[in-house]
């Protein structure tokens, strides 16, 4: 009876009112639980309207804040992120976490502001054509001409969004739509969008075909990418490496996809990526990849990836299929799928033990490794250990690009998927201080740690205030070397130590800074410091702020160098 | 190699504007682009010559316009049987002197006159770009005076000789 009470008021309140009101009644539908945004003059009906039906908001301080959150917040939820903006500058704002978002494949609905359908294109007050700027780094984009075509709009936003490979969608709403009363009635019909239509189950001979190679492979490798993670297939991967006895390696994205520590488990490959991986991938005589693009990042120089191995690519998107890697047999299919399909064939595979006692020797003599000079100070390869020690590897994991990013990936063996949050295409610096607060957002009940270096903090730092409000306890893990530390590197290794605007040496007392935002703040300059601080501020309820100050000359080792195959790694071992 | 390339899209605004910034950004030369409504309301056909350096990227440039969600078809129709017409508008210098040596070129191309004026015609040419290209050099030694040309438009052959080859796992 109650139910039925319930359902008849919903069926009458649905959609009704402005275009505004349409708006948040189909966020609702849609199930969305919170928006990532910043209100302004185009978006007042809709902020108005946020009022008199209220979705959870999170008013970030910076457009980029907002929609780096909702980046984090997808990320480890797997649903989509929403963030809503006004015209113009509110708009363009986001236009870096529009193109973060669309490099690494997470879903986002961007709702933008826009000036009034009739001043549209006269240069009005804080208009911009955010559809055209957002065109090449949009997955699809909307302007709203018409107010009835609203709610259709939305759902296939979302559709959009989630669905075959996710990326960022924007819907721009000018400012009468979303004053305009609603007068047509919701189509209840299922999303129709005859010019897409991804591709989630596998070819079944193409199946056949990579069984064959397979299991006549005596060098087999994967390589996991985040279209793993994106498919929800961790379990079905392990299972398949597991039964297989097939060595598996991970784009830095896909980190995750296996445990840190699985026997199986190669470590990262590509530019940092470790001894074992790299050669791996040289020596392999069939790869298969999984979920994964073959960035030049991961690959080095083409002509020398993976030169004695079968390429078999797994991916929903057929157009990165054969893009860089000449690809044996290709497969379109959702990485879930394709695992699936792969299980069920129940095939043999040829003896390995060889190849195995190879890699594991591999590992053995060539481990990551760093050299510990106590005068000098925490390494920050040290710093990552001894997050990872006392997090047992379980933490939400949040970084920037650079330096810290790839210790991060190289040191922290993270036990689940879904935990690691990290700007790969787009490199985006202050991206993993806000990114945090998102993950934190949707996961309140996992640890999250935000590792930033010094220089990234400080272009999304006005974030705080989210922690002193919302009192989120996220720590953040300043990285400090006092540099922009992988400019600085490369100046050191390709510009004969040419520091050119790479060394800070004037920074703010980071500590007194997250005091100012009530954040409490400390200062390590010791590995017995920080391991007291660490401890003690991850048991805390509380937000934190660490600044940690790291050996600035430090350099990330192994290394391809740009333009080198991965046969060309340097720094692979101490002298 | 030069492509000829047909797409249907669904007619919204944009899309034209999609297609050929994927094209840019994508880093691919169109030669002409040319787009009109279809049989089918709501749909437009858009017909696009472009230069690409070999198979690999022709493969990519298919998939990423089959990608676009506006994007319903994507075809490479270069190697089939097919139509291929453009049309030309060509203002030349006609004194009365050259006049007749002039349509006797003219003639054969089948141009038709559209506009004349005392020294000048303007000639309307129709055809595949070859022929036209042809007729434009024809002209040139008589001084063309403005010269404009609606790219390419194309269609498949209703009867295909041979079977030809898939370039695109599509």
């Amino acid at each position: 009876m109650g139910v039925n009470v319930e359902v008849e008021e919903k069926a009458e309140q649905k959609l009704k009112g402005s275009g505004a009101d349409i708006l948040i009644q189909s966020l609702k539908e849609q199930g969305v639980d919170i928006i990532f945004g910043y209100p302004g003059g185009a978006v007042l009906p809709i902020y108005d309207a946020l009022h008199r039906n209220p979705i959870r908001h999170v008013l970030a301080r910076h457009e980029q804040g907002a929609i780096h959150a909702a980046e984090g917040y997808a990320r480890v939820s797997g649903k989509p992120g929403v963030v809503i903006a006004t015209s113009g500058p509110g708009a363009t704002n986001l236009v870096t976490g529009i193109a973060d978002a669309m490099l690494d494949s997470l879903p986002l609905v961007v709702f933008t502001g826009q000036v009034a359908s009739t001043v549209i294109g006269t240069d009005a007050f804080q208009e911009a054509d955010i559809i055209g700027i957002t065109q090449p780094i949009t997955k699809h984009n909307y302007q709203v001409k018409n107010v009835e075509d609203f709610p259709r709009i939305i759902k296939e936003a979302f559709y959009i969004a989630s669905t075959g490979r996710p990326g960022p969608v924007v819907v721009d709403v000018p400012k009468d739509i979303s004053n305009a009363l609603f007068k047509g009635h919701e189509e209840q019909s299922e999303v129709n969008l005859p010019g897409y239509q991804p591709t989630t189950h596998p070819n079944y001979l193409q199946i056949q075909k990579a069984v064959q190679l397979l299991s006549k492979a005596e060098k087999p490798l994967i390589l996991a990418g985040a279209g793993v993670l994106a498919a929800q297939a961790t379990e079905e991967l392990k299972e398949f490496i597991e039964r297989h006895q097939i060595p598996i390696t991970n784009t830095l994205l896909g980190l995750g996809t296996v445990e840190g520590n699985h026997p199986l488990f190669l470590g990262m490959a590509g530019m940092h990526g470790t001894y074992t991986a790299n050669t791996a991938i040289c020596e392999c005589d069939v790869l298969l990849n999984i979920g994964a693009r073959f960035d030049d990042r991961l690959t080095g120089h083409l002509a020398h990836f993976a030169p004695n191995a079968k390429v078999i690519h797994v991916d929903i998107d057929p157009a990165e299929i054969g893009k860089n890697v000449p690809t044996a047999i290709p497969i379109v299919a959702d990485a879930k799928e394709a695992l699936k399909a792969l299980l069920e064939q129940n095939f043999e595979t040829s003896e390995k033990a060889e190849w195995l006692n190879k890699l594991t020797a591999n590992s053995e003599e060539y481990p990551l490794c760093y050299k510990v000079d106590e005068e000098k100070g925490i390494l920050p390869q040290q710093a990552v250990e001894l997050i990872q020690r006392l997090t047992k590897g379980d933490a939400i994991v949040t970084t920037d690009v650079g330096q810290h990013q790839m210790w991060t990936a190289q040191y922290y063996k993270f036990n689940h998927p879904h935990n690691w949050v990290t700007s790969g295409g787009l490199g985006t610096m202050g991206f993993g201080f806000p990114a945090a607060i998102g993950a934190q957002l949707a996961r309140p009940n996992d640890q999250v740690i935000s590792i930033v270096g010094d220089a990234g903090f400080q272009m999304t730092l006005q974030e705080l205030s989210l922690l002193q409000e919302l009192r989120l306890p996220v720590k953040i893990i300043i990285l400090n070397n006092q540099s922009l530390g992988m400019v600085r590197q490369w100046q050191e290794t390709f510009y004969e130590e040419r520091y050119s605007q790479s060394l800070i040496h004037v920074q703010p007392n980071f500590v007194k800074l997250a005091q100012a935002y009530d954040v409490p703040g400390y200062k390590v300059e010791t590995l017995e410091e920080a391991e007291a601080v660490f401890a003690e501020a991850f048991a805390s309820n509380e937000p934190a702020l660490i600044d940690c100050r790291v050996v600035q000359m430090e350099c990330v080792y192994p290394m391809v160098a740009p333009g080198k195959g991965l046969n060309e790694m340097i720094g692979v071992k101490i002298e | 190699m030069k492509r000829v390339i047909t797409t249907t899209v669904i007619n919204q605004s944009g899309v034209l504007n999609r297609v050929t910034g994927l094209l840019m950004k994508r880093q691919f030369n169109i030669e002409s682009i040319s787009v009109g409504h279809t049989e089918q309301p709501g749909m437009s056909k858009m017909t696009f010559v472009v230069n690409v350096e070999d198979e690999g990227k022709l493969e990519q440039l298919l998939k990423q316009l089959q990608k676009q969600i506006d994007v319903i078809k994507v075809n490479d129709i270069t190697d089939k049987a097919m139509v291929m017409r453009e049309l030309a508008l060509i203002k030349v210098v006609t004194p009365p002197a050259a006049r007749n040596e002039i349509y006797s070129i003219v003639e054969p191309f089948r141009a038709t006159v559209v506009d004349m004026s005392k020294n000048v015609t303007t000639f309307q040419v129709a055809g595949d770009p070859e022929k036209i290209e042809a007729f434009i050099d024809l002209m040139r030694p008589y001084g063309i005076k403005e010269l404009t040309r609606t790219g390419v438009s194309a269609f498949v052959r209703e009867t295909q000789k041979t079977h030809t080859a898939q370039l695109s796992i599509l």
